[in-house]
C-alpha cells in the first residue's frame, strides 16, 4: 500500500461531498446535546463506535473484494433511518464520481452502472480504496476517521467552536480510531467464511431519531 | 457482482454516468449548457435568475440549480415566483459553504444538473446559482461552461476597482440596480472604468431589473453562449 | 442439550417453545406450548381467531451464566399473540459469565405474529446478551416490540448488548446491535446515542403492503421516530427518561401504525 495514496483518499478536501454533511451534529446541536468541545468529543466517540464501526467494516469488506451489492444490502439493513440511507447513497454517488475520476477501475464502473443513484458511501469508499491499491484496514481507517471528522468540522461552523479545540478532540480519539479500524478490518476478514452477518451492526438511537428530525426541517445548514 | 434487475435502486442506464463536465451524456446526447451566477449577498443573483427564466422559458428548455447557505431559500423564492415549473428547480445543500459546492467539491452540483437532465430533459440550459457568499467565489470549470458575476451599485462603487476572482475573471460582469446609483452616490462611469481596467476585453453589463430593458442584455449574452455551445 | 439443567459455568439452561397453527376453520391452535424453569408459558383465552400466549416470569431470570431460549412460530395462516406477565430483570449471577437470552421468531406464509413482551430491565452488576431473530415469510405480518430499561429505579445499569435481526423472504431487512452499560464502548450514553436516557425501545412492523407503499417517515414527539425500512417494514426507535414514558411513546406508535 502507498501511505501517500491513503492521505489523498482521507483528505477532507477530497471532492466527494462530505463538506455538506454534519454526521448528525447539526441535529444534536439544535437539540442542545452538543454545546461545547467536551460534548463534541462524547458525540464523536458514540458515533465512532456505532455507525463509524459499521461504516469502517463495510468499507474494509469492499476493499477486500466482497461483492459490493451484498454489502450495499447489508448497509441498508444496518441503516434503519430512511434519511440516513438517502444521505449515504447521495454521498456514495459523489464518492463514486470522485473515485472514478481519480482511480478509474472496472469494478467502480460496474458498481456505478448498477447503482447510478449511488450505493452506500462506505461500500463505494472501500471499492475506491481497492481501486487505489489500498487494503481493507486503510479503507476502515478512512471510514472511521470520516465518522468523526465530519461532525467536528460541522460543529466548528455551527457553534463557532475554537477550531483548535475541535482538532484536539480528533487527536485524542486516535487510540480509539486505531481500535475501531482494527476491529472493522478483522470483521471484514471473517465475511468470506461467515457471510455479511459477520459485520457489526452497532447503532446509536439518537443518531437515528435525530436524522429523521433533521430531514424534516425546512431550513438547515447541512444536508444530514 | 450479480446484477439484480428487479432491484429498486437499479436504473436503465447503458453505462455509468459521466465523471465530470463531459460535453456528452451517457446516452450520446450533447448535454445542456451550464451557466453559473455568483456574486455577493443581496446583489440580485436570484432576481436575475428569475428574470432570465421569464425571458428565456418560452424559447428554451431550461432548469435552475440553487446553492443556498440555508438550504432551499433561493429555490423557495423561485418557486414562489413561479418562474419555472417546480420540477425544473433544484436546491443543493451546501453545509454552510456555498463556495465549496461550486468550486472545490462540485459533485453535488454535477449530480443535481444530471438529475434535472434525466428527469425533465432534454434541456438546453441550466442556470447554477451560487448562494450569496463573497467576492472570491467563482465556479469550477468542471461544473459550468460560463459564469457571470453579479454585483450591485449599492454594494459600493469601489468593488470593480478592488477586483477579486469574480470581478476579474467572470465571463460576464453584471452591475445590477443601476436605478439606485443616484440614491447611494455610486459613480457608474467610475465603475465602468475600473471594470474595464480589471477585465480588459471581458464584457460588462449595467442593468436595472426595474427598467424597461430589464434583463434583456444579459439574456442576449446567454443566447450567444448557447449558440456557440450548440455550434461547437 | 440439558433441558432445564444446570450448566457447568454455574448458570442454567432453559427453553420455551410455542407454535400456533391454523385449523380448518381458520382458528389458531397451539399444538406446541412448552416451557420450563424460569420460562413458563401460559395460554390466554382469546375472543378472536388468534392464539394468545403469555410468558410467565416464574423465577428471577436471567442470571449471569444462564442460557435461555424462546422460540415462537406462527404456522401458515396462523395468528399468534405473545405477551409477558411481568418485566424480565437481568440480575448478576454466581459467575462472571454473561447471561444469554435468545429469541427466535418465525412467521410462516400468510401468518401474523404479535410479539409484545414487557420490558427487559438491566439491573446493576448484571451482564446479558439478547439476540432476537425474526424470519418472516412472504405475505406474513410481524409486530415486534422490544423495550430495554437501564437499571432499576435510581441504580446504574448493568451490561446489556442486544442484536435484532429481521429477515423477510430470506432477505435481511434489519440488523441492529446495541451495547449499553459500563463495559460498552465509550460514548454509549453520550449525545449521539442515549444522552442520559434510561429507557429505549424499538417497534418493528413487517407487512407485505409496506413493500409497495412504504411508511412515511415521521417524528413521534422529540424522542421517537418512525422510519420506513429498505423493504416491507418500518421501525420506530424511541428513547425516554423512564419505562413509563417509553411505553407511552411506543403505544402511540402502535396507534399510528394501526
Amino acid at each position: 500500500m502507498s501511505r501517500a495514496t491513503l492521505l489523498v483518499l482521507a483528505d477532507g478536501r477530497f471532492p466527494a461531498g462530505g463538506h455538506a454533511h454534519s454526521g448528525g451534529a447539526e441535529a444534536a446541536v439544535a437539540a442542545g446535546r452538543i454545546k461545547d468541545a467536551a460534548d463534541l468529543a462524547e458525540f464523536c466517540r458514540g458515533r465512532l463506535h456505532t455507525s463509524g464501526l459499521v461504516a469502517a467494516a463495510l468499507a474494509a469488506a469492499a476493499a477486500l473484494g466482497v461483492d459490493p451489492l451484498l454489502l450495499d444490502e447489508a448497509a441498508d439493513a444496518r441503516t434503519p433511518s430512511a434519511a440516513l440511507r438517502t444521505a449515504a447513497r447521495k454521498l456514495g454517488r459523489q464518492m463514486m464520481r470522485a473515485a472514478r475520476a481519480t482511480w478509474p477501475s472496472a469494478e467502480l464502473d460496474a458498481l456505478a452502472a448498477v447503482r447510478p443513484k449511488g450505493a452506500h458511501q462506505p461500500v463505494v469508499l472501500g471499492l475506491a480504496a481497492r481501486s487505489a491499491g489500498l487494503g481493507p484496514e486503510d479503507a476502515a481507517y478512512v471510514a472511521a476517521y470520516e465518522a468523526v471528522s465530519g461532525p467536528a468540522s460541522a460543529v466548528v461552523r455551527l457553534l463557532s467552536l475554537d477550531p483548535f479545540d475541535a482538532t484536539g478532540v480528533l487527536a485524542r480519539l486516535a487510540p480509539e480510531l486505531d481500535r475501531v479500524a482494527a476491529d472493522a478490518g478483522a470483521a471484514a476478514r471473517r465475511v468470506p467464511d461467515e457471510g455479511v452477518d459477520a459485520l457489526p451492526a452497532s447503532s446509536a438511537p439518537l443518531l437515528d431519531i435525530g436524522a429523521e428530525a433533521h430531514a424534516a426541517w425546512a431550513v438547515r445548514l447541512f444536508a444530514s | 457482482m450479480h446484477l439484480d434487475h428487479s432491484d429498486p435502486h437499479s436504473h436503465s442506464h447503458d453505462g455509468p454516468a459521466a465523471v465530470s463536465a463531459d460535453a456528452v451524456r451517457p446516452d450520446g446526447r450533447r448535454r445542456a449548457l451550464r451557466i453559473g451566477l455568483g456574486g455577493p449577498v443581496g446583489s440580485g443573483k436570484t432576481a436575475t435568475v428569475a428574470a432570465l427564466c421569464r425571458a428565456l422559458r418560452d424559447e428554451l428548455s431550461l432548469a435552475v440549480v440553487t446553492n443556498d447557505i440555508y438550504t432551499r431559500e433561493d429555490a423557495a423564492f423561485l418557486l414562489r415566483e413561479a418562474v419555472l415549473p417546480p420540477e425544473r428547480i433544484t436546491a443543493v445543500e451546501t453545509g454552510a459553504c456555498p463556495h465549496t459546492a461550486i468550486r472545490d467539491d462540485i459533485s453535488a452540483n454535477l449530480e443535481a444538473v444530471e438529475d434535472l437532465e434525466d428527469e425533465v430533459g432534454p434541456l438546453d440550459l441550466v442556470l447554477v446559482e451560487s448562494g450569496g457568499d463573497n467576492l472570491t467565489a467563482t465556479f469550477s470549470r468542471g461544473l459550468v461552461d460560463a459564469q457571470l458575476f453579479v454585483i450591485d451599485v449599492a454594494g459600493g462603487d469601489d468593488i470593480p476597482r478592488k477586483g477579486g476572482p469574480g470581478v476579474t475573471t467572470a465571463d460576464l460582469l453584471v452591475v445590477n440596480k443601476t436605478d439606485l446609483a443616484p440614491y447611494v452616490g455610486s459613480d457608474l462611469q467610475r465603475m465602468a472604468r475600473d471594470a474595464k481596467e480589471q477585465r480588459a476585453e471581458l464584457p460588462v453589463v449595467f442593468q436595472s431589473l426595474r427598467s424597461e430593458e430589464g434583463v434583456s442584455e444579459v439574456a442576449a449574452w446567454v443566447r450567444q453562449r448557447l449558440a456557440d455551445w450548440t455550434a461547437a | 442439550m440439558t433441558v432445564g439443567g444446570a450448566l457447568a459455568g454455574g448458570g442454567l439452561r432453559a427453553a420455551a417453545r410455542i407454535r400456533a397453527e391454523a385449523d380448518a376453520r381458520g382458528i389458531s391452535r397451539l399444538p406446541v406450548l412448552d416451557g420450563e424453569g424460569p420460562l413458563a408459558v401460559r395460554r390466554i383465552r382469546s375472543a378472536g381467531p388468534e392464539a394468545r400466549v403469555a410468558l410467565v416470569g416464574a423465577m428471577s431470570a436471567p442470571l449471569g451464566g444462564d442460557r435461555l431460549t424462546v422460540a415462537a412460530e406462527a404456522g401458515p395462516g396462523a395468528r399468534l399473540d405473545v405477551t409477558s406477565t411481568a418485566a424480565t430483570i437481568a440480575l448478576p449471577g454466581q459467575t462472571k459469565e454473561p447471561a444469554h437470552y435468545d429469541v427466535r421468531l418465525s412467521v410462516e406464509e400468510d401468518a401474523e405474529l404479535r410479539w409484545l413482551p414487557e420490558q427487559l430491565i438491566s439491573a446493576h452488576g448484571s451482564a446479558l446478551q439478547v439476540t432476537t431473530r425474526a424470519e418472516v415469510a412472504p405475505g406474513a405480518r410481524l409486530l415486534l416490540r422490544e423495550e430495554q430499561v437501564l437499571g432499576r429505579t435510581g441504580e446504574p445499569p448493568g451490561n446489556l448488548t442486544s442484536r435484532l435481526t429481521v429477515r423477510c423472504a430470506g432477505r435481511l431487512l434489519l440488523d441492529q446491535e446495541l451495547a449499553c452499560g459500563p463495559a460498552a464502548p465509550s460514548g454509549w450514553d453520550g449525545p449521539a446515542a442515549l444522552a442520559g436516557h434510561r429507557a429505549l425501545g424499538q417497534l418493528v412492523v413487517v407487512r407485505p403492503e409496506l413493500a409497495e407503499a412504504p411508511a412515511r417517515p415521521q417524528l413521534l414527539g422529540e424522542l421517537a421516530a418512525l422510519t420506513p425500512l429498505a423493504g416491507p417494514g418500518l421501525l420506530v426507535t424511541a428513547v425516554a427518561p423512564d419505562a413509563l414514558r417509553l411505553r407511552r411513546a411506543l403505544d402511540e406508535a402502535v396507534r399510528v401504525v394501526g
